[in-house]
């Protein structure tokens, strides 16, 4: 088998200089660096969607900001992951996260684990200013062993991702669009009478929030090892 | 061919004896586009056609002979605007509120109509007489206000009376 | 079944006699002043020729461009007079298509489409509609044509689902064409064959947006990718695609009839060639009006439009949709093209202009907009999804009364961040009807602020 042969590109990013592999993004090759971008909808594993906006860079000679996740790395681009414009955009994005649905910490089940929560520590974010948009959801607590609270979501598709791409079992998608869109199972149908779910809980695992998460384990017991798929992908010589 | 829908269900590879000629029509429409998975969205308009609306079970029925997940076909039935997944009524009245028509005063033609058969945009009379729907612009701006009765549309609609001429045909 | 340029002509003359022994009657009367002060190049068969008749289309010189193409011109030919011609995407973007079809033309690929995007979703606007149910072979004409030029064999036609006329006229053109051998395998006989299909929409304005559209054509949800990949390299099943707006194709046939030159001599410097805007809203004479890009607003309202109804004032007109902009009387004398709306920052967009007059309320315009955006986001990114919505709660606040000036302060920064962190067109341009009445019309949101 011939492999051919992979090129480097060299840019920067904040003024240092990086090299990646041809096929990289800019987050691929900052994270490898050290240069860290906040990301929400991003696992490293699954396939980037770019739809949460927080890791929005600006590229010299583009007008608006970009998301880093799904921009390839160009030969001498130059990227700024910070600059007052950007902060204040994704904290209010943050914002409106937190304005959209429901999120309670102090009763949360993954107050402490919640990367949501850690993201407006990291970004000094103290309240969220956007208006609030009151919006309650049903909770669908059927299956034995997950539960599925639409409150707490951010709508990052990452348990959809994962549910296709890893598992492979597509048991989920949204239902409906705009705000009122939801995660469902099968034909938005209760989890336990769900005909494509495996249970295997890679959803629950990958979810950033309390949107999913496992029955009877308290908020002190609850680690989400998001990171597990990340493993799973690289030891199966993907990605 | 005909189709037994419990059946169904139950074994993909065995179609038996027929109880429904809709499934049959819509068989034959999956089987013109080809069985192909992208042809979903051509899929749900014949089956819409076919059954007025798009429940469960035709639903499944689409997802088992596209060989798509449930939760796919779903997705893409509750997406789209068109898509009805409940029964509509025996009439249906869509008042156009794209901005022409706004401009024109279709908000009160909407309240007219909503008081009249105390029902909201998107709901269905008890006795299944009318659908009430809104559209964001049915392409006829220069006869606004406007709205559709029954596929027909009515050009300059009347804000004191818009039911004039069509309440009749409401039962 | 036509092979050659005399055979379409030889059809041509023959149904022309026809037609002069039995004409057909015309209902509008051309005379008026609406009808005279246009140039009708796109709409120049609408009511004239039978849309569900490919050989009067033929009659009036149709499909002659194609041929022609196929006979005396090569691929890139027919690139550099649309290069020269200087047509701009007419959907809305203003991107020249001869750089677009050249951008195609230039990848390799086994397999390229041309999608004609027929969704024609802005309220307001229904200038496709009409080139659609009017002279839908005109649209086939320029899909074939692009097909030769950039080296594709298959065209989509994606047509709203409200729209079921034009699906059942498109569908009978499609038929006709194919059966006399002018759409197909090896079209007079020059090796190129091109076929067409219809696809659906279903009540979607997002589909209107190139990636949705795509995601739509691929049989899913309608959710807008982050580009680049562009279109031109990644588009349709992952192949080199071009999309073009149906007032985009119906503009090939004459241009490549008449020569690019003769289309760069119409409009002006920057916009070449006419525009078809549907005029509608609180104006006397409502309907499509084709101009040369470069006539003023005033021309349109007063002396095509006959000026406002009712003797009422006139306030403002909005133009591009919910993309766009208002703009007010002052500013009545701008010529009309791509770049002169942006300087008064509104849009071309596809072609809708709405007058509004002295009883229309402008917050209550913007806040109208905005709550169709809402209604029409898809829900994938976060500005877009929740902005909208929160944008309209405070514009209800300034209808009602009740705003402060952090709630201003507020709305103006929410409509910085939507438009320039939004993943798409919808949500980028969501804002754009709020800054452009803050911009004109400041005073109304003034008077919506609560006194303390």
């Amino acid at each position: 088998m011939i492999k051919a042969k992979v090129r480097v590109k060299n840019f920067k990013i904040d003024g240092i200089c990086v090299t990646g592999q041809s096929n990289q993004t800019i987050l691929e090759v900052a994270r490898d660096n050290g240069i860290d971008i906040p990301t929400l909808c991003h696992l490293r594993g699954l396939s980037d969607v770019g739809s949460c906006r927080m890791c929005i860079v600006e590229i010299d000679g583009r007008h608006e900001p970009i998301p880093s996740c799904t921009a390839k790395i160009k030969e001498g681009m130059e990227v700024t992951t910070s600059s007052p414009k950007i902060k204040a955009a994704r904290e209010m994005i943050l914002s409106m996260m937190f304005s959209e649905r429901y999120h309670t910490c102090s009763t949360c089940v993954v107050n402490g684990d919640c990367q949501l929560q850690s993201k407006s520590v990291e970004l000094e974010l103290s309240h969220s200013f956007t208006p609030y948009l009151n919006q309650r959801f049903e909770i669908d607590a059927s299956h034995k062993n997950f539960v599925n609270d639409p409150n707490k979501c951010i709508l990052c598709t990452r348990c959809i991702r994962v549910c296709d791409e890893i598992e492979g079992a597509h048991a989920l998608d949204l239902f409906g669009r705009g705000l009122g869109t939801r995660v469902i199972h099968d034909m938005d149908e209760p989890w336990a009478d769900s005909t494509s779910c495996t249970s295997c809980g890679k959803c629950v695992y990958v979810c950033p929030t309390g949107a999913l998460y496992e029955k009877d384990i308290s908020e002190e017991e609850i680690i989400k090892k998001r990171e597990i798929v990340t493993e799973l992908v690289k030891n199966r010589g993907q990605k | 061919m005909t189709y037994n829908t419990k059946n169904i269900f139950k074994s993909e590879s065995r179609m038996s004896t027929v109880t429904d000629d809709r499934y049959s029509a819509l068989e034959k429409a999956i089987k013109k586009l080809g069985y192909e998975k992208d042809s979903l969205l051509e899929v749900l308009h014949s089956a819409q056609g076919i059954f007025g609306y798009l429940g469960i079970d035709t639903l499944k029925f689409v997802a088992k002979r596209l060989k798509l997940p449930y939760s796919k076909v779903y997705g893409v039935a509750t997406f789209y605007s068109n898509f009805r997944l409940k029964p509509k009524g025996r009439h249906n009245i869509v008042v156009c509120s794209g901005t022409a028509c706004y401009i024109k005063g279709s908000e009160k033609i909407l309240q007219k109509i909503e008081q009249r058969y105390g029902i909201k945009a998107g709901e269905t009379t008890s006795d299944e007489a009318l659908s009430l729907l809104t559209a964001r612009c049915v392409g006829t701006c220069s006869i606004a206000p406007v709205i559709v009765f029954d596929e027909h549309i009515k050009a300059n609609v009347s804000l004191e009376n818009p039911l004039c001429g069509i309440e009749e045909d409401i039962k | 079944m036509i092979t050659s340029i005399e055979e379409l002509q030889e059809l041509a003359d023959k149904k022309k006699a026809q037609n002069a022994t039995n004409p057909r009657e015309i209902t509008i009367d051309m005379t008026s002043d609406f009808y005279t002060k246009q140039k009708r190049i796109v709409l120049e068969n609408e009511g004239i020729i039978d849309p569900e008749d490919i050989e009067d289309y033929i009659a009036h010189g149709g499909y002659m461009s194609l041929f022609k193409a196929l006979d005396e011109m090569s691929p890139k030919d027919v690139i550099e007079e649309l290069k020269t011609s200087g047509l701009r995407g007419r959907g809305g973007g203003g991107y020249p298509a001869g750089l677009k079809w050249e951008s195609v033309s230039k990848v390799q690929s086994e397999q390229k489409y041309i999608i004609c995007n027929g969704d024609e979703g802005d309220p307001g606007a229904f200038m496709d509609r009409a080139v659609m149910e009017s002279d839908p072979h005109r649209v086939l004409e320029g899909m074939a044509i692009a097909g030769f030029a950039c080296g594709a064999d298959k065209g989509y036609i994606y047509i709203r689902a409200e729209y079921p006329v034009a699906v059942k006229r498109l569908t009978r053109a499609i038929k006709q064409a194919t059966r006399l051998g002018i759409l197909g395998a090896n079209i007079a006989q020059s090796g190129f064959g091109f076929s067409i299909e219809i696809r659906l929409g279903a009540g979607a304005f997002v589909c209107g947006e190139g990636t949705a559209l795509i995601a739509s054509i691929e049989g899913g949800r309608g959710h807008p990718r982050q580009k680049p990949p562009h279109l031109s390299d990644h588009g349709l099943w992952g192949m080199p695609t071009i999309l073009n707006n149906v007032e985009t194709f119906a503009n090939i046939a004459p241009i490549i009839k008449n020569g690019g030159e003769w289309f760069k001599s119409i409009g002006t410097e920057n916009s070449s060639g006419t525009k078809v805007f549907a005029l509608s809203g609180l104006i006397k004479n409502t309907g499509l009006v084709e101009v040369p890009m470069g006539t003023t607003l005033r021309e349109l309202v007063y002396d095509i439009g006959g000026g406002v109804e009712d003797g009422r004032k006139f306030k403002a007109i909005q133009s591009g949709g919910p993309s766009g902009g208002c703009i007010p009387e002052h500013l009545l004398d701008l010529k009309v093209d791509y770049e002169s709306l942006k300087e008064v920052d509104s849009i071309m967009g596809s072609g809708g202009l709405i007058v509004m007059d002295d009883s229309s309320n402008m917050v209550e315009i913007a806040r109208f907009f905005m709550d169709f955006c809402a209604n029409e986001s898809c829900g994938k990114c976060t500005p877009c999804r929740v902005g909208t919505t929160q944008l309209t709660g405070l514009l209800d606040k300034f209808i009602a009364k009740e705003a402060s000036h952090q709630d201003f302060d507020l709305l103006k920064k929410m409509c910085e961040v939507v438009k320039s962190t939004s993943l798409c067109g919808l949500g980028q341009t969501a804002p754009n009807p709020v800054l452009s009445t803050i911009k004109y019309f400041e005073d109304e949101y003034l008077a919506g602020i609560k006194n303390d």
